[in-house]
Order: C-alpha cells, then sequence, then structure tokens
C-alpha cells in the first residue's frame, strides 16, 4: 500500500473513532438532513458500544467460518475426503444462498432472540468464499513443489503443514477478508432479533423516519468495513512472506 | 549398492515399467536414458517408493526398501528434481534445511551444514541464504536443489532430469559441478536424463530404456561397440560413433610420455575435443598439462584417431 492511501486510511479511522466518541460534536453536519427539530445525532444508545458489539459480532463469527470452512477445505482435498467434495460444497452453497434473514427467523425459534441467532446466520453465509478459497488455494500449489515434499520425505502431515498451508494461506486470506467485509454489513439484521449491533441505529431511523439516524449507522458500518479489509491486508504482507511476491 | 530385483510396474492394462533387474554398484554414477514414455522416470521414482512397484523389488545395501514407512526411506535418499521444486515461500537456507530438520539436527548443525553447501556451490551465504527462489536464476535454483538433495548426506541420490532447464552454457557447468561432487563424496548417483550426450558424459554405466523394458546397462563405450539392441545402436547414433566414443576418454588418460610442439591441451579435455583443436591448430600432436599447468605429456593425432576406430 502507497504512503498516500495509508495516511488516508489513517485519516478516515481518526475520522470514525472521532465520531464515535464524540458523536455530538458532528450534529452541525448531520442536522441539515432532519425537519422539525429532531435530534441529528442518533439518542437511544451509545455509538461506541454498539459500533464495537457489532464488530465482536462479526469478528465471531469470521472465526468460527474460517476454522469450520478450513478445516472443511483440507478434508475434501485429501484423498481420504475427495468423495466428500461434492456434499461439502452444496452445503457451504446453501449457507451463502439461504437469505441471513430467513435463517435468523428458522434460529430465533430454536435458540431464542438475541445474538446467538444472529451468530448463526453470519455464521452460515461467511463459509463459502473462504471454504472455496481454501480448496482454490491448496489445488494451486505446484505439483513439482509437491512432488520435492514427498521426494524429501515429508510425511502427509508435514506436507500440509510446512507446503501446502503456507502456499495457500494468501488465498485463504482473500477469502476470510471477504467473508468478513459481507458480513459487517450482513449483521446489521441482527438487530431485528435484538442482537446488540449499528444496525439499531439504522432501524431506529426508519421507524422514526429520521434520515440522519440511517446515515450514522450506514457510513459507520461501511467505513468499519473498509478498515477492516485494508486493515488485514496490511497484516498479511507484514507478517505472512507469500503474500509478498 | 542398490539391487533392483524383477521390478513391474503397471497401470490397468499399460505396462509403464516391465521386468527391470539391475544392479548399481555404491560410489558410481548410473544414467538412465530414453525416449519420453519410456519408464525411465517411473524407475527412478519406485526406488525412493514415489511410485510403489507392482511386483519386484529394490534393496538398498541388503535391505528391501519396503521394510521402513516410505517417508522414512526418502529421507535417507538424496531427491533433485528440475529447479520448479524448490519451495517458493522458503528462503534458499531453509529449503537446503528441509531434510536436516526433518531428521531432528539441532539449530547449528542445520545452520553449518547450510553454509558449508552454499559454498561448496559457489553461492555467497551471506548473499543467498535469506534469498527466495524466485529472486534466483535457473543455475542458481538448480544448485539449491542439488544443494537441498544432498544436505542430509546420503548415499545415494536419484535425479530426474536435473538439468532439464538449463540453457547449454550453464549446462555443462552443472554437470562438470555434479562430477566433482560425486568424485568427492562417493554418492551412489542414479540420474534420469533424454538426453544421449548427458547420459555418456555423466554415467559410469548406462541404462538404456525404451517401452518399459531395460535394453542395456552398461560401460558407455560398450553401448557404442556392442550395441544390445537396433534400438541402442540407433540412440547411440550412427553417424558419430567415432566421435562419441573419442568424447569417453579424456587427454590425461592417454597421455604418452615426452613433450612435443603443438598447442597445450587440458588433462582433462576429451579427446574428442583434442581432435577438433588439432584440427583447427592444423597440428599432428598436443600437449598435454595437468591441473597445476605443467607439462604432463602428449598424444599425437594418429593416436586419437586409432582410439576412434574402435568403435567399428
Amino acid at each position: 500500500m502507497s504512503r498516500s492511501a495509508l495516511v488516508a486510511r489513517l485519516a478516515i479511522l481518526g475520522l470514525l473513532v472521532a465520531f464515535l466518541v464524540a458523536p455530538q460534536a458532528f450534529a452541525p453536519v448531520f442536522a441539515p438532513l432532519n425537519e422539525y427539530g429532531a435530534p441529528a445525532i442518533y439518542d437511544q444508545g451509545d455509538l461506541l458500544e454498539l459500533a464495537l458489539s457489532h464488530l465482536w459480532l462479526v469478528l465471531i463469527a469470521a472465526a468460527a467460518s474460517t476454522v469450520v470452512a478450513v478445516a472443511l477445505g483440507i478434508f475434501v482435498t485429501r484423498p481420504a475426503g475427495a468423495q466428500f467434495l461434492p456434499l461439502s460444497r452444496t452445503l457451504v452453497n446453501v449457507g451463502q444462498t439461504f437469505p441471513p434473514v430467513a435463517v435468523l427467523a428458522v434460529a430465533v425459534p430454536l435458540v431464542g432472540f438475541g445474538q446467538a441467532p444472529t451468530l448463526i446466520a453470519l455464521f452460515a453465509y461467511g463459509l463459502l468464499p473462504i471454504f472455496e478459497n481454501t480448496i482454490a488455494g491448496l489445488e494451486s500449489c505446484p505439483p513439482p513443489v509437491l512432488e520435492a515434499a514427498d521426494g524429501l520425505g515429508m510425511n502427509a502431515w508435514q506436507r500440509l503443514r510446512q507446503v501446502e498451508l503456507p502456499l495457500a494461506v494468501p488465498l485463504i486470506m482473500e477469502g476470510v477478508r471477504l467473508s468478513l467485509v459481507i458480513n459487517v454489513g450482513t449483521a446489521t439484521i441482527g438487530s431485528t432479533v435484538a442482537a446488540r449491533g449499528l444496525g439499531e441505529v439504522i432501524i431506529a431511523g426508519l421507524l422514526s423516519n429520521n434520515a440522519a439516524f440511517v446515515l450514522q449507522g450506514g457510513l459507520v458500518t461501511a467505513l468499519m468495513a473498509i478498515l477492516l479489509y485494508d486493515g488485514m491486508r496490511l497484516l498479511e504482507q507484514r507478517y505472512l512472506p507469500t503474500s509478498r511476491n | 549398492m542398490i539391487q533392483i530385483d524383477k521390478l513391474c510396474k503397471r497401470y490397468g492394462e499399460s505396462t509403464v515399467v516391465d521386468d527391470v533387474s539391475m544392479v548399481i554398484e555404491p560410489r558410481t554414477m548410473t544414467t538412465i536414458v530414453g525416449t519420453s514414455g519410456s519408464g525411465k522416470s517411473t524407475l527412478l521414482r519406485m526406488i525412493n517408493r514415489l511410485v510403489e512397484p507392482t511386483s519386484g523389488r529394490v534393496l538398498l545395501d541388503g535391505n528391501d526398501t519396503t521394510a521402513e514407512p516410505a517417508y522414512l526411506l526418502r529421507r535417507r535418499i538424496g531427491y533433485a528434481i528440475q529447479g520448479l521444486g524448490l519451495f517458493p515461500h522458503r528462503t534458499v537456507a531453509d529449503n537446503i534445511a528441509t531434510v536436516p530438520r526433518l531428521l531432528g539436527w539441532s539449530a547449528e548443525r542445520v545452520s553449518a551444514r547450510v553454509t558449508e553447501l552454499l559454498e561448496l556451490f559457489q553461492l555467497d551465504p551471506g548473499l543467498y541464504a535469506a534469498k527466495y527462489p524466485h529472486e534466483l536464476s535457473g543455475g542458481q535454483q538448480q544448485r539449491v536443489g542439488v544443494a537441498r538433495a544432498l544436505a542430509a548426506k546420503p548415499n545415494v541420490l536419484l535425479m530426474d532430469e536435473p538439468f532439464g532447464a538449463l540453457d547449454p552454457i550453464i549446462r555443462t557447468k552443472a554437470q562438470d559441478d555434479l562430477l566433482g561432487i560425486q568424485r568427492r563424496f562417493g554418492t551412489t548417483i542414479i540420474l534420469v536424463t533424454h538426453d544421449i550426450d548427458e547420459a555418456f558424459r555423466l554415467g559410469d554405466r548406462v541404462a538404456v530404456m525404451s517401452q518399459g523394458r531395460l535394453l542395456q546397462h552398461d560401460r558407455p563405450a560398450a553401448l557404442l561397440t556392442q550395441p544390445a539392441d537396433p534400438f541402442v545402436a540407433q540412440l547411440t547414433g550412427s553417424g558419430d560413433k567415432s566421435l562419441k566414443l573419442l568424447s569417453l576418454t579424456t587427454a590425461g588418460e592417454v597421455a604418452d610420455q615426452g613433450i612435443v610442439t603443438g598447442p597445450n591441451v587440458s588433462w582433462s579435455m576429451s579427446l574428442r575435443n583434442v581432435l577438433a583443436e588439432l584440427v583447427w591448430c592444423g597440428a599432428a600432436a598436443a600437449t598435454v598439462v595437468g591441473p597445476d599447468g605443467d607439462p604432463i605429456g602428449h598424444v599425437t593425432l594418429a593416436s586419437i584417431l586409432a582410439r576412434g576406430r574402435q568403435a567399428r
């Protein structure tokens, strides 16, 4: 990432933090959107707390998706698991095509209101990019490299740990990032089943016809998604040698 | 010693390696040569069990290679393929350290060995140890590949077209280096190639394969003078047989006492090249100089021609 791009990201981060910590300072910016003296800044909860709770929800769901999708991706690319590839692919695809709202509707009667149904929906929704990228990454390892790993005396586990996974990591991380970004946006629907998150701000705005609220919820969510994506890429480039080449 | 005993490999109906038996003496270099699809690579891979034989067995110093898990066997046998087999995510040093680490060597021993090998292959450790394979030239990658194969000091080294991706000049240099290493460490080397000149140049013995069968396994000169099969005769060349034979002998091996007027040639130069030198200079004899530059004898045009006639 170039220096100017980095400065731009840091500026966005600073703006976001400033807004979350002291939202009233931004009231003049949002006031023109509302008429009849309606509040310009969300006043039914602490924005910072909502944003952190939103982020937390997304990170937990992404961690769970990553563990399951990567494990499944590894399994179906081993000789023993190859026959389960079509089945796994179908299941993961269903997780993506089944709308998260519908997942919530199914999950609430089973696990109640709150964070649990939202986590389930985000988990299922985030599997596909990670799963497919894990498979693509593992299958993109050059055959001569794998042959050398075998020829030098690595067993199956060592070959996976020392050669295949390191080579697949850039693609896997690409999938994780994609999944995270999708779910930062998707998590707003969690507020319909009482999960604490930025969706509350948007819904409150829709209910009271307050455009400023809707915009605030949407903007904070969008900025979080952008920063998360770029921040992860920076970390990868810093700590994963294979991502640099 | 490696004994290959009635080795077969079949995939369904097709037989890739058909009842091959051969004995490979320790501390020698054997080249396996054949056209593509002759089964030469499959034969090589059955030695370290990258391919499991359909029938037959391989004995390494008298022990059946199936007596231990394949990955443990492979750690004792060096394996080098074209430069592409380097791990792209590991530095040169880490690539070379692969097998010693698998064997659980201490960190100090591993790093000492890596430095030793880099120096042996004329790669300055300070400059190259931390580089990644994609930062190296083809010739350097190839040297790292061989260094990696030799890292744990194996007695046996298997090489599958190791010089296939190199241009002719670097290739000759790589072949010289390999000969030097073989002489220095006494490693038993089995090298697969489709290049008959390379096979002749490197092999103490040459095995010729065609359609899965071993046609002949003998000294290079015997392949030229007594081909066991029309295919061997065809492969070893009909037109320049005498020159090929001359290329198998160096000037130092046949030099006679005494110094003559004529060009100086190195003791390690093949008679074929000495002949070319004599033709070029219009001389009838050449003085042979040893490794330190001192004259050690001479060869005459007539003696070279006499040697070349043995091919008939």
